[in-house]
């Protein structure tokens, strides 16, 4: 018997909304079904099985607010006896701690001291706050000079607390979803010593190779520059494996590549779901999974894989627009590709300065990990790779 | 089709492809991208749905043809005609 828990949600969610079950007990489900939708604050996000076998029990009921680590089904093996009650073991117990992952990696030495002006409170307060997600401003200290202590935090989250008890509004909230950005890129500006190098590139080869594939293609089988994009970058990361991972305790190098996708919402709100597989994929199955996240994440119907399992990420600003982008690293990942606006800029071809469709491409690196000679080895791979796109 | 039927199938469209769009705000002089902030994904999208519902293979050249709905009327009332021709 496994109990299937609440997965992962991305390192800044703690936590969702059971909103419906795709599967009833006595379903036989295999790792990697969709089995249930929750909301959270980034959108409906459908949740996948991690293990084979038949749905034995549904514990938890739709609309309960659960954390990561929460049981919400039990699943027997094959072979195993389904009929069999699981007891109490699963329904009451308290969900175990998420694995190291889903911990938001706090350094008590690096988490802000307190200051006059700010917020005074004891360190193991912040940590346990922040691990809670509980906003230090509203709560009253009881320590010293008003500080506030481990108690008050722990005594702030017994309390039934307003947040969890909104109904969130089922599709895209983009005032949750705003909150979500500003937890994951506050921690990401606090933890992660960023640097950056850039480069401009020469995109006529690539371009003249859209141009000629498109050509005479339906709209359904043309190809966007983004996704050349998306392969070189992938190739970039394979080249250079010490930023194509995760920071935790520590760097672990991911095994492949799932390329993050930075997808703009209309309306506002940004999501960077992984293109799962995007190493093994060529040109066109780039396009068209950039083409179906690009549609589920605006749909707000992406799956959980893909909201934890990328391993550097690819922001483009798109078409129109400014020239270069200097991004802030998608936690716990190690780097952040910021591309600009193409640009038609004069550029020195063989000694003769013409016009040419240039574009920037920013490497936002994590200094713990690596430094300026990786990064720029990852930027000279990208370029070559841009500059012979009949090899993406 | 008529102008008014080919102006009503290109809304259709874009409303799907960009379903915040009101359309009853939208001008005749609007522009994809400047206006209405489609980007080259959605413009992509925009365009496979209306060679779906049109029959009209609108190449990459001409999108700038098709970039406000008046640019639309008239490029793609000259496309049908000439694929009935």
């Amino acid at each position: 018997m496994a109990v299937f828990r609440m997965p992962s949600l991305g390192s800044d969610m703690t936590s969702a909304k059971l909103s419906e079950w795709l599967v009833q007990p006595g379903d036989r489900v295999t790792r990697g079904d969709v089995v249930a939708v929750v909301e959270t604050q980034k959108g409906a996000i459908e949740i996948e099985v991690f293990e084979t076998g038949t749905v034995t029990e549904l514990t938890a009921t739709p609309g309960a607010e659960l954390p990561v680590g929460a049981p919400l089904a039990v699943i027997a093996a094959e072979g195993e006896e389904t009929g069999e009650k699981t007891g109490g073991e699963t329904g009451a117990e308290a969900p175990d701690a998420p694995p190291v992952a889903d911990r938001p990696v706090v350094d008590v030495q690096t988490l802000p001291q307190p200051q006059t002006g700010g917020i005074a409170a004891s360190p193991a307060a912040r940590v346990r706050a922040h691990d809670l997600g509980v906003d230090l401003a509203r709560l009253r200290g009881s320590g010293p000079g008003g500080a506030i202590v481990l108690a008050d935090v722990e005594g702030a989250t017994s309390a039934p607390s307003p947040a969890p008890e909104q109904p969130r509004r089922s599709g895209l909230d983009f005032d949750e979803m705003r909150r979500a950005i500003a937890g994951a890129m506050s921690r990401a500006n606090r933890e992660i010593p960023h640097f950056y190098l850039s480069q401009t590139i020469d995109l006529t080869p690539a371009s003249e190779f859209l141009t000629a594939h498109n050509a005479d293609k339906p709209p359904a089988e043309r190809l966007l520059i983004g996704a050349l994009f998306l392969r070189a970058a992938v190739g970039a990361a394979r080249a250079v494996p010490q930023l194509n991972g995760w920071y935790e305790e520590g760097f672990r190098a991911a095994e492949t590549v799932n390329i993050g996708v930075a997808v703009a919402l209309r309306g506002g709100g940004l999501v960077a779901p992984a293109l799962i597989g995007a190493e093994a994929m060529d040109l066109a199955q780039t396009m068209a999974g950039m083409r179906d996240l690009v549609t589920r994440a605006r749909a707000g119907r992406l799956r959980n894989s893909e909201m934890t399992q990328g391993t550097l990420t690819v922001s483009a600003l798109g078409e129109i627009g400014a020239e270069a982008m200097a991004g802030v690293i998608f936690p716990p990942q190690v780097a952040l590709l910021g591309i600009g606006a193409p640009q038609t800029r004069p550029w020195v071809v063989d000694g003769t300065v013409i016009p040419r469709q240039v574009v920037t491409v920013t490497l936002a690196a994590d200094h713990r990990v690596a430094d300026g000679r990786l990064a720029a080895k990852f930027l000279s791979e990208f370029e070559t790779l841009v500059y012979c796109p009949e090899r993406l | 089709m008529t102008p008014e039927e080919i102006r009503n199938a290109y809304l259709e469209e874009l409303v799907t492809v960009a379903p915040d769009i009101d359309p009853l705000t939208v001008r005749d002089s609007d522009h994809l991208q400047d206006d209405l902030e489609l980007d080259s994904m959605d413009v992509l999208n925009f365009v496979t749905a209306l060679h779906d519902r049109l029959g009209v293979n609108i190449p990459e050249a001409d999108y700038p043809l098709i970039a406000t709905p008046a640019l639309a009327v008239d490029y793609l009332s000259e496309m049908i005609a000439l694929k009935k021709g």
